[in-house]
């Protein structure tokens, strides 16, 4: 079970958090002209890589909030968290 | 006999004035206070425990611990019986009920030896070879077959009436394992102000402390292990856990250890639990799990009465139990003299086989001295002996030692062998170490961490006694130091033991001239020496795969006393270096666990929480039958004496389209929502546009997720400027919070919005029928409910008995109907006062059925039509869709799949012959005598017997719906075998124009 620091609460165990998917993806913007192409990618393609992963995850059983994780997909080292208007130190 | 095989010392840890009695196999023995099941069975030379798994060879004890392979047994019956126990590990108490498994009829007879006898015809992939054709004999003959013949134990059928504890704990530094280098570390990190916990599986702490000849400082080894864990005991920073097992390494360094906390007790109190599973996040983890020592393979390896040199060794000392008064030590290097010198000390001359050429070591010198000649250069060739040991071939080996030069034939009772010592890094591997071959020791011992866990003494390679000490007070020291700025180091004592001199690199013996006994490697899974050439023979190369194939070092045993052999033999064949070789994955748990503590209190009603309604006493004292809405509990009906769930169901919606019902609708998901942007972010959350609508209103809407596919639906009101009160469904209500909380705060943080669950704080009643109005007007004397003044989709506050009251004029049932809304805690009155003014107006309750029966009728959809597969055009809810604006979704429903002209649509069933209900998940197809694979047009969602019509309807999702009105199509259901004939109609079979909720 991961240990997770949530930038509002601090460590907690990953059974208060519900995972949020790539959180470096963009949500085209509302009433923008878009290709089917762009919108499959938006809403169905994802990269799923071995090593560092910026993600979302919700602390749903907590104080409720968005944040980012930077999370090494292959050893779960979790390097950095942050709010979502942050950027990781590291 | 009644355990005469106890020594007649008192140097151990049983207490010999307490008799403690138990029954094995039917039979009555005793054993004393401290004895485990094992060691009392031995004293009563009793070593036939069971039969091997796959040839029913019989089998005893071979260890005397965690790494026991054979010794399993099922112990108590009745509701508290449990298969596959590991004798060695069960304390004895008294009445103990213990009996073999794997054997009929009984352990010393058993049919299934016939296998041994066919072993030929059972080589490794056996099963996979055999039992892979004829297809259709699997499920009949193989599957019961196997199961049969190779069941352990057998699991109890009823429920366990046992109690059993998770404990969450925090630590800086938790020590696993408490031999020398374990209490050297836990001490340390004490000491230094560090929050330690030391964990033990055995029921005394010490570990090989408590049987080796060593001096710590100046006391015996057995003293300083005590004289450091009473230090321990009386610092606040500690706690000491003994009889607990750390059996897993998970991510982020949280372990989790099982706790025996009164299996040993007599008569335990009744809130006592049996055991208690501990998930302990440790900062650092120290892993001084110590040693197993490792078997050797030579002929007929398994008799009862073969056994580890060091098992033999701590029968002795700690248990004051001989293994057998006729000993042959059989042995590759130096620690297994100190069984002899343990055996000399009870005046019995062991015989010493020994493989190397000669051995200066102090033991050695020591049992020279002692008048014992040892044969050097010898191996066991074969024993003989049925259901135990009775003599040993012992051959000279030549200088290859590849075979024999010569044999002779010596009684014994018993073996005890030594292959030398393997490092115990189950938990270290489990953690993602990454584990280097130590050609010294010849096994593998951690090296590269994933995570923040440091092996130390015999786990980590260090066999000597002062390397293990001195790794522990460092290792301590300096891993409390992160967490402590006390900076206290404890020094290591200085400490004496024997030297020993190197092994021999030799784990298997030739076979004996002319015979071809099996050789085993992997007592548990019954793997010989022959099952990995075979394998090999066959092609397997890679390790993972030899252990798949011939099932070594798998299931409960994770290869504690096979792998090394295992790997060493196949490195030998293939004539490859073991790291070239690799091993395999070791995986938790490092020793079975029971399914009670893993599942905890989390049985029964304690499995989920049970949420319910302010009023669900009334619906109880009321006669409902409840129903499960996700943890909420809901009244499914209320039967009125003798009435079934139909006729109940009918009468309570028959009232509601003629009178008028009440509901609780308080599971519905309710969502306050406020600020500048609110109705912007509505507008982009639903499908249709919310800008304009004014305040003291209603409206519906429909959500979906990006994919285009319906994701909620409900009633948002408008309660002032920019303050809504959001509706959802029962099932989806904390999903669209996280929904509205995603988009809020990680799509559009500009939108000034917050949104609160306000579920909880509502009560909601539903009053539906014709005379909701009436009964309202009387409820409600200030209120002007006309059609006029509350129109359909209206809302208005007012207060019943001071009790602050609002009430919406919505409609799920389709008729005129109005829902009350008041704090929760007035929810009960409120709905009891409604059933008191009602009754004037023929009011009953109606549960989930009827609200069901309602909302089918008029065409209403719900989950089982907004399944997450669905698009609004699906279920007919185009209209719902804004052309002018985006929302979340929006992008999707113009992709080509989705504008189909033929696409799916939501339709309603007739049966024809207007009798014969239609079942929910029924296909629908066009042609009845089709040969299959018959085209599906689509599928039934709901279905109910209509009070309006009185006969069966359906709701349906078919293909190209809107043109198939008025055809006739089939619904099936192969697994029922029914065929029904259907009339397609609209799905709005009730009051299609809605004209009765705007009355
Ligand atoms: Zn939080």
């Amino acid at each position: 079970m991961l240990e997770i620091k949530c930038p509002y609460c601090g460590k907690r165990s990953q059974n208060e958090f519900s995972y949020g998917g790539d959180a470096t993806i963009k949500r085209p913007q509302l009433g923008e002209e878009i290709s089917t192409e762009d919108w499959d990618n938006f809403v169905y393609y994802r990269d799923n890589p071995r090593g560092k992963h910026s993600e979302l995850w919700h602390h749903v059983s907590g104080c409720r909030q968005w944040f980012k994780v930077s999370r090494d997909t292959a050893t779960h080292e979790i390097f950095d968290t942050c709010k979502m208007n942050e950027d990781f130190n590291v | 006999m009644s355990n005469s095989f106890r020594t007649t010392n008192s140097t151990g840890l049983i207490n010999k004035d307490k008799k403690i009695y138990f029954t094995f196999n039917g039979t009555i023995y005793h054993g004393y206070e401290g004895d485990t099941l094992a060691s009392a069975l031995i004293a009563n030379g009793v070593h036939l425990v069971g039969r091997s798994f796959k040839y029913h060879r019989p089998r005893g004890f071979l260890g005397v611990g965690v790494e026991e392979p054979n010794a399993m047994v099922q112990l108590h019956d009745g509701n508290k019986s449990e298969p596959n126990i590991i004798a060695t590990e069960v304390e004895l108490v008294e009445g103990l009920k213990a009996k073999s498994q794997n054997c009929w009829p009984s352990v010393q007879f058993d049919i299934g030896e016939i296998n041994n006898v066919l072993n030929r015809f059972f080589p490794a992939g056996f099963y996979y070879k055999t039992f892979m054709w004829p297809k259709s004999f699997w499920m009949k003959i193989y599957e019961p077959f196997i199961r049969k013949a190779a069941g352990m134990g057998k699991a109890p059928l009823l429920p366990d009436p046992d109690r059993y504890e998770h404990n969450y704990e925090h630590c800086d530094v938790l020590v696993v394992g408490s031999g020398p280098s374990g209490l050297a570390s836990a001490l340390a990190a004490a000491k230094n102000g560090a929050r330690v916990i030391l964990a033990e599986d055995k029921p005394n702490f010490g570990g090989s402390l408590l049987t080796d000849e060593v001096t710590i400082g100046n006391m015996s080894g057995k003293e300083w292990a005590s004289d450091t864990i009473s230090q321990l005991k009386s610092m606040p920073n500690v706690i000491l856990k003994k009889r607990s097992q750390v059996f897993g390494y998970y991510d982020h360094n949280m372990t989790v250890m099982i706790e025996r906390v009164s299996d040993h007790i007599e008569n335990p109190s009744k809130y006592t639990p049996r055991q208690r599973l501990h998930y302990i996040r440790a900062g650092e983890v120290i892993v001084s799990t110590g040693s197993i020592e490792r078997p050797i393979s030579f002929g007929n390896n398994d008799r009862p009465g073969i056994v580890l040199a060091s098992a033999a060794k701590e029968y002795m000392k700690v248990y004051e139990t001989l293994v057998g008064k006729k000993p042959i030590i059989f042995t590759n290097n130096d620690t297994a003299y100190s069984t002899a010198l343990e055996f000399i000390k009870n005046n019995i001359e062991p015989i010493i086989v020994d493989t190397r050429d000669s051995s200066n070591g102090e033991l050695v010198k020591e049992v020279q001295q002692k008048g014992i000649s040892i044969k050097f250069n010898s191996g066991i060739a074969d024993t003989k002996g049925h259901l135990k040991i009775n003599s040993a071939i012992i051959g000279k080996l030549d200088s290859s030692k590849e075979s024999f030069i010569s044999e002779e034939t010596v009684e014994c009772d018993c073996i005890c062998m030594s292959g030398g010592w393997t490092p115990t890094v189950h938990l270290s591997s489990q953690a993602g170490n990454k584990l280097k071959f130590n050609d010294d020791i010849d096994a593998f011992v951690p090296d590269k961490k994933r995570q923040k866990e440091t092996a130390i003494g015999a786990a980590n390679g260090s066999f000597t006694l002062n390397q293990s000490l001195a790794e522990g007070f460092q290792v301590g020291f300096d891993l409390s130091n992160k967490f402590t700025d006390q900076n206290n180091p404890t020094n290591s004592p200085n400490s004496n033991e024997p030297s020993y001199e190197k092994h021999e690199k030799l784990w298997c013996m030739p076979l004996p001239s002319g015979k071809k006994p099996k050789r085993f490697i992997d007592f548990q899974n019954d793997v010989a020496v022959s099952d990995v050439e075979l394998a090999i023979r066959e092609g397997f190369r890679s390790i993972e795969h030899v252990k798949r194939y011939t099932t070594l070092g798998m299931a409960g045993d994770q290869g504690k006393t096979s792998n090394l052999n295992g790997l060493q033999y196949v490195s030998k064949i293939e004539k490859k270096i073991v790291p070239e070789v690799g091993h395999t994955t070791f995986r938790p748990p490092y020793t079975p666990v029971t399914i009670g503590a893993i599942v905890g209190r989390e049985v029964g009603n304690h499995y989920l929480p049970t949420r319910k309604s302010p009023i669900h006493t009334w619906h109880e004292e009321n006669n409902a039958v409840f129903v499960a809405a996700g943890l909420w509990q809901r009244p499914r009906y209320y039967p009125r004496g003798s009435e079934d769930m139909n006729s109940a169901v009918n009468r309570e919606a028959a009232n509601v389209r003629k009178n008028v019902g009440i509901c609780d609708v308080t599971t519905l998901g309710k969502i306050d929502i406020k600020g500048p942007d609110a109705p912007e972010f509505l507008n982009r959350v639903y499908t249709n546009a919310w800008l304009k609508l004014p305040v003291g209103k209603a409206r519906y809407g429909v959500m979906l997720r990006e994919d285009g596919m319906v994701f909620d639906d409900g009633t948002t009101s408008r309660l002032s400027e920019n303050h809504f009160h959001m509706t959802t469904t029962t099932a989806q209500a904390a999903n669209v919070l996280s929904h509205l909380e995603y988009y809020l705060q990680v799509v559009w943080p500009d939108l000034d919005v917050n949104v609160l669950s306000t579920t909880e704080q509502w009560s909601g009643i539903a009053v539906a029928g014709p005379k909701s109005r009436d009964l309202l007007s009387k409820l409600f004397p200030d209120v002007d409910m006309s059609n006029e003044s509350l129109p359909f989709m209206g809302l208005v506050d007012s207060s019943i008995d001071g009790i602050k009251a609002r009430i919406y004029r919505i409609s799920f049932s389709g008729e005129l109907a109005y829902e009350v809304n008041v704090e929760s805690n007035y929810g009960l009155y409120t709905w009891k006062k409604i059933m008191e003014v009602g009754q004037s107006f023929d009011i009953q309750p109606y549960g989930t059925e009827a609200l069901s029966t309602l909302r089918i009728e008029m065409g209403h959809v719900a989950g089982a039509e907004l399944d997450g597969r669905t698009i609004p055009f699906d279920v007919g809810l185009n209209s719902m869709v804004s052309q002018k604006k985006d929302f979340i979704g929006k992008r999707s429903l113009s992709k080509d799949a989705f504008t189909e002209s033929d696409r799916q649509t939501i339709v309603g069933l007739v049966p024809l012959d207007k009798k014969t209900k239609i079942p929910e998940g029924s296909h629908i197809i066009e042609d009845n005598s089709a040969v299959a694979p018959i085209p599906k047009l689509g599928h039934v969602s709901s279905s109910c017997w209509s009070v309006e019509y009185n006969n069966p309807f359906s709701i349906a999702i078919i293909k190209d719906g809107k043109n198939k009105i008025g055809k006739n199509l089939y619904a099936v259901s192969p697994l029922k075998d029914i065929s029904i004939p259907v009339e397609v109609v609209s799905s709005h079979y009730v009051d299609p124009e809605g004209s009765r909720v705007r009355s």
